[in-house]
């Protein structure tokens, strides 16, 4: 009977030991790729050596006791009256006591440590919405070659260069869809969260700026999500970060610093006519959407300048992969039906048109 | 037997009833024992409830990309399972045993203020019903049971404004009992019944009226902030006003961390009664735990801040509540070693209300452990937010509060139904929750720390967590089939004939053993005067000078009843005002949600309840 | 078997001496700190944040609210001597004092009531468009406290009428104890809101 329990304990035991030699988990928090969360993993490691013992102790105690001292049939015994031991109860107060004093030497350094902003780290502001992130790169060498020069900006995939640091400032700007007064939508607080880059920060709307600070080792494609209860598409609000190594790196910064292509092809031109309205048709796509080294600059939805490029594998709060053409015809047809909630409307768009937009889209490397 | 007095009463607006027989005199009841029992049947019903609710959840996240429940059924089943089991299940489910056994294990005939009692549960059950009224009447809250703002406040269904006033009515309720409760301790005890001679579990139960006498003020601002927020636009938590969301979240866990204890202290004194009946052997130091569980309320009040490691507070505030939550882990974690020492060369029959009690102390250690990781701040930046806390904190509540509750169940089922519960199916209840209870919560440790945030409606099969997902969502419905088997092993049991051959069945420690089962109206025969610590154990045995126990020959108690006294018992009668008055209050807030008449109304009806109240006599006449 | 008959309780004995009302009332009044504590810190956190007017320094009159705080203090006068009534047993002095204890208080609340009413037509909103966080706060915190200014004056003439029709219980100076003692309760907060609110001036906002 007794060892059932213990088949649950051990059960326990192994899993946090299959967590960490699982290496194909996408999230693992345990199978860190950068010093941020492998410093956070140290900690937790360091901590679950006098957690298990303690754990072995208690268990194995309690286990011990209850075999050691189970009544027997037919020998009623009337135990020993112990009413305590006061030593002995002191003793097991100031034991663990000390033994959390000790665990909390290493975090409190840590958290210190982890709060410190270098001041040569690349600097990117990250922007929470209802339910898809924006990145915006705010160091004066990286921004765009046209227009007022304004930041690089894109959505769903952070690119950045491996092995360079990084400090992230988090914004809530808010659900997207039509601000009244020049006030986003919807504001809501949401939470940053790369598992094997860095353990998350929140994003809080107001004056409130949160930083968190990273860097990837090697080049790679590192997954995240949303962590804080941000309301219907929580669960779906989701990132990657992309780092490359130091040539694709400069390739990258120097494609985004373009305006976006101006499409050759046929029915990429009508997509873009019907993206812009100029003809009279469409044109709802710039309420929302911006397209660099265009009239087309709301801030209400992804920017799409680099749509289709190598690195931008995502889309839709990075629900969706972008070479999905199936996927992107849906989400065009009826976005609400896609991702319940999600803020873009239904235009009631024709499949032909669709078809021009997904050629359009996909022109804008 | 009670002299029916049916004289029409001169005072009052209408005659006060007598009748405490009869289905309408549950109705009227301020008997803390007929009062405990609705308390313990509403918490059931809703545990179930809640329950379903998990279910549903679980069969959702059983698969990635699952389409069982939409995003939006499922934000509201999550936020209602977690309301439900917090504020409708765990706290009424501690009230109705603080209801029952208080009294009857200090020596008094009732709480201080019968009435008030009757009160604090109408209102309860009329605030859980408002909740769940919720479902159709536009939409279940769905902000989460924590519900931060501006998601809450900015919601466009109406489920939230629900929970506002939900929380509301149920705080008033809870604030009422907490102050009777208190007062009835510090005030109705029996002659020698001293502080340090009551039993550890009515110590816990003072310890839990003060948390909830100061902290749910907290959360009724908080709450009526929230209601202003939503309902009349105003700018408690509005960023573009330059309100604040963190604000609410200072406010909310001040009162939600203090909040955690009232959940487990209970289940704590229960642990330490059951322990030293089933060890035969005192609680090995009976000091330290009353001096720890103090320590708790206290401290419980320095650590609210752990909940919010992640939100940037800065690094001085986290240290300092990183600090004081390890602090607060010493007097939580003693208490398993008194626990232990009490069993310690004991004599343990292993009875269910012992498994459970065991079973709640070995898997809260593991909850209490987790805890401990989550201390660790910078760790708990991964931590937070997953299923990793889900895990820890359902092994404090699951398996720290509710194994602790069964065995009371247990425990205590002779005594108030006069019926033993079935011991065979007792223990395939507990074996078969314990082990669906561990596949359920552990694999959440590997969950959490594996990437699965919380509160998702659901995960892609890339996230690579399927598996463990399942095993969770097969624990889940065993857990369910062990609740099942109680429900069979309860109706069952109560179908019998009621009569205990031994009205002592546990040979057990505490005052309210000593009456018969149930004990009647008006608890003791005679006020009893104590002696000592474990006062009913020690007329029972005396201990020798090695500490060694012998049988006190019956009639050698100096107890013996006065004969010579001539005494009645002096009972105040039914009452329906109290029902009366609390079914204002959630008109009131139906009236908040939709017109200024039903306000009026609500108001109205809790005036006249509160009029009726203050003008009856004490007794029917 | 005892004889349960249903009398009218004899004087309470209790462990610590002191009557449970008091007791519970104590308890009462140390849970209301902490509501009351909520409610001014959310005040004071937000003091100075308002990012559209109309700010305190606009709205405010000192000599007229000072008035009407010093009819709510005169009340806890009024209070106290009502009290010393009763213990001396004479009851209609007592429902006299009563009387104006809750006139006084309702001339307080009527003051808060025409003074609200001023703001609103000077743009100070509770909420909505147009509003700020002063008028949220500070309108949510009177407010409050003018709620249970409310219930204490329906408390003071519920005494009365009880006591006129011979309903209260031999010891008309208890309850009338306990009225006091949320009464005078209820006065304090208002020096700490009155305090905190109107005299502590809060920063102008810059323009202004």
């Amino acid at each position: 009977m007794r060892t059932k329990r213990w088949l649950a304990f051990g059960l326990l035991a192994v899993t946090l030991l299959l967590v960490s030699c699982s290496k194909d988990l996408p999230q693992n928090t345990m199978n860190p790729a950068g010093p941020t969360a492998q410093t956070e993993k140290n900690l937790l490691v360091l901590v679950l050596w006098p957690a298990a013992l303690v754990f072995l102790i208690v268990e194995g105690g309690i286990l011990l006791i209850s075999i050691r001292y189970r009544h027997r049939k037919g020998r009623d015994r009337m135990p020993a009256q112990l009413h305590g031991h006061t030593r002995l109860e002191i003793g097991w107060t100031i034991a663990p006591a000390i033994v959390l004093a000790v665990i909390m030497v290493p975090t409190v350094s840590t958290i210190w440590q982890l709060a410190r902003q270098p001041a040569d780290a690349m600097q990117i502001t990250v922007e929470g919405y209802q339910w898809w992130w924006g990145f915006s790169y705010t160091d004066p060498d990286m921004q765009t070659a046209y227009g007022d020069h304004g930041p690089i900006m894109t959505a769903d995939v952070m690119v950045i260069p491996a092995g360079r640091t990084i400090d992230l400032s988090l914004t809530s700007l808010g659900g997207g869809a039509h601000s009244t007064n020049g006030i986003p939508d919807h504001q809501v607080i949401h939470s940053f969260w790369a598992p094997r880059l860095f353990g998350k920060q929140d994003v809080i709307p107001g004056d409130q700026t949160n930083h968190i600070v990273f860097s990837a080792d090697e080049p790679g494609t590192y997954y995240g999500q949303c962590a804080e209860f941000c309301g219907l598409q929580h669960g779906r609000m989701k990132f990657r970060i992309v780092a490359l190594d130091a040539a694709g790196w400069q390739h990258w910064v120097e494609a985004e610093r373009q305006p976006a292509a101006t499409p050759t092809e046929q029915l990429a031109k009508q997509g873009m006519d019907l993206f812009f309205g100029t003809n009279g048709e469409g044109g709802q796509c710039i309420q929302c959407h911006s397209i660099g080294g265009t009239d087309a600059a709301a801030t209400a939805a992804p920017n799409l300048t680099h749509f289709a490029s190598e690195t931008h594998q995502c889309f839709a709060g990075c629900d969706f992969e972008t070479t999905d053409e199936a996927a992107l015809k849906a989400w065009l047809a009826d976005p609400n039906a896609v991702k319940l909630g999600a803020k873009m409307p239904d235009y009631g768009l024709t499949p032909d048109q669709i078809d021009a937009l997904v050629a359009y889209l996909y022109s804008l490397k | 037997m009670a002299t029916a007095a049916s004289v029409p009463a001169h005072r009052g607006i209408i005659r006060r009833p007598t009748a405490t027989t009869g289905w309408l005199s549950w109705f009227t009841t301020i008997d803390h024992k007929k009062i405990g029992i609705l308390y313990g049947v509403s918490a059931f019903a809703f545990f179930l409830v809640g329950g379903a609710e998990a279910l549903l959840i679980r069969a959702q996240l059983a698969k990635p990309d699952n389409t069982l429940l939409n995003a939006d059924q499922y934000n509201q089943i999550f936020t209602m399972h977690g309301l439900t089991m917090i504020f409708l299940f765990v706290m009424p489910m501690s009230a109705a045993f603080f209801n029952y056994f208080i009294p009857l294990m200090i020596g008094a005939r009732d709480v201080a203020f019968p009435r008030l009692n009757a009160f604090s549960y109408w209102l309860f059950l009329f605030g859980g019903l408002f909740l769940y009224s919720s479902w159709f009447l536009g939409g279940a809250p769905n902000g989460g049971w924590f519900g931060y703002p501006p998601n809450s406040t900015t919601d466009p269904s109406i489920g939230m404004t629900f929970y506002a006033i939900g929380l509301i009515l149920t705080g008033i309720a809870s604030s009422a009992g907490a102050i009777n409760l208190a007062v009835t301790v510090i005030n109705m005890r029996a002659p020698g019944m001293t502080f340090f001679r009551m039993p550890v579990f009515v110590w816990m139960g003072l310890v839990v009226q003060f948390l909830l006498a100061f902290s749910l003020p907290i959360v009724t601002v908080a709450l009526f902030e929230m209601l202003f927020d939503r309902r009349w636009q105003t700018n408690f938590f509005e960023p573009a006003a330059g309100g604040k969301p963190l604000l609410w979240q200072n406010l909310f866990w001040l009162f939600a961390h203090p909040e955690v204890y009232i959940l487990i202290l209970p289940a704590f004194g229960i642990i330490s009664e059951i322990l030293p009946v089933f060890s035969r052997k005192p609680l090995f130091g009976y000091q330290f735990v009353v001096f720890s569980g103090i320590a708790i309320g206290f401290i419980g009040f320095g650590v609210w801040a752990h909940h919010m490691f992640a939100v940037g507070l800065g690094p001085v505030a986290n240290t300092a509540f990183g600090i004081t939550t390890a602090i607060i882990a010493v007097p939580t974690g003693i208490k398993i070693f008194n626990w232990m020492g009490t069993m310690y060369g004991g004599d343990l029959h292993f009875d269910t209300p012992m498994l459970m009690a065991v079973g709640a102390v070995s898997m809260f250690v593991i909850g209490g452990l987790s805890g401990v990781t989550h201390a660790v701040v910078p760790s708990d930046y991964q931590q937070t937010d997953t299923y990793y806390v889900v895990a820890h904190f359902h092994y404090v509540l699951f398996g720290g509060a509710v194994f602790g509750l069964f065995g009371g169940i247990y425990y205590w089922w002779p005594k108030v139904f006069a019926r033993m519960l079935n011991e065979f199916w007792g223990k395939v209840q507990f074996w078969i929750m314990l082990i669906g209870f561990n596949l359920t919560f552990g694999p959440m440790h590997i969950l959490g720390l594996g990437g699965m945030i919380r509160r998702e409606y659901t995960y892609p099969a890339s996230l690579g967590l399927t598996f463990w997902n399942q095993v969770a969502t097969v624990g889940a419905f065993l857990i369910a089939l062990s609740v099942l088997i109680f429900i069979v092993n309860a109706i069952v049991t109560q179908l019998r004939k009621p009569g205990l051959e031994n009205e002592d069945p546990w040979d057990a420690r505490t005052l309210e053993w000593t009456t018969s089962s149930p004990p009647p109206v008006y608890n003791f025969e005679e006020i009893p005067v104590v002696h000592a610590l474990d006062e009913f154990w020690h007329r029972k045995y005396a201990e020798d000078k090695e500490g060694r126990l012998i049988r006190v020959p019956a009639g050698a108690s100096d107890d013996a009843p006065d004969t010579h006294r001539e005494h009645a018992i002096h009972l105040p009668s039914p009452s329906f005002w109290p029902l009366v008055a609390a079914l204002g209050l959630p008109v009131i807030g139906y009236g908040v949600l939709y017109s200024w008449w039903l306000v009026g109304a609500g108001a109205l009806l809790a005036i006249v309840g509160f009029m009726g109240w203050a003008m009856e006599p004490p007794v029917a006449d | 078997m005892a004889d349960t008959t249903t009398h009218a309780a004899p004087a309470e004995h209790t462990s610590t001496g002191l009557p449970s009302t008091k007791l519970a009332m104590w308890i009462f009044l140390a849970s209301e700190c902490l509501l009351f504590g909520a409610l001014i810190t959310t005040y004071v956190l937000y003091r100075g944040s308002s990012t559209t007017p109309p700010y305190q320094h606009e709205v405010f009159d000192i000599a007229y609210t000072s008035v009407s705080s010093f009819v709510l203090l005169a009340s806890s006068l009024t209070m106290v001597l009502s009290l010393v009534a009763a213990e001396k047993r004479d009851f209609a002095r007592m429902r006299l004092w009563l009387v104006a204890t809750a006139l006084l208080g309702m001339t307080f609340v009527g003051g808060q009531v025409y003074e609200f009413t001023s703001f609103y037509h000077e743009g100070l909103k509770i909420g909505g468009p147009g509003s700020n966080l002063f008028g949220t706060t500070f309108y949510t915190l009177t407010g409050f406290h003018g709620v249970h200014v409310t219930v204490g004056i329906l408390m003071l003439l519920s005494l009365v009428g009880m006591s006129w029709a011979g309903r209260l219980p031999d010891d008309q100076a208890f309850p009338v104890e306990m009225v006091g003692l949320y009464w005078h309760f209820v006065d304090i907060v208002w020096i700490v809101i009155f305090t905190v609110v109107y005299l502590i001036p809060q920063p102008k906002p810059p323009g202004t």
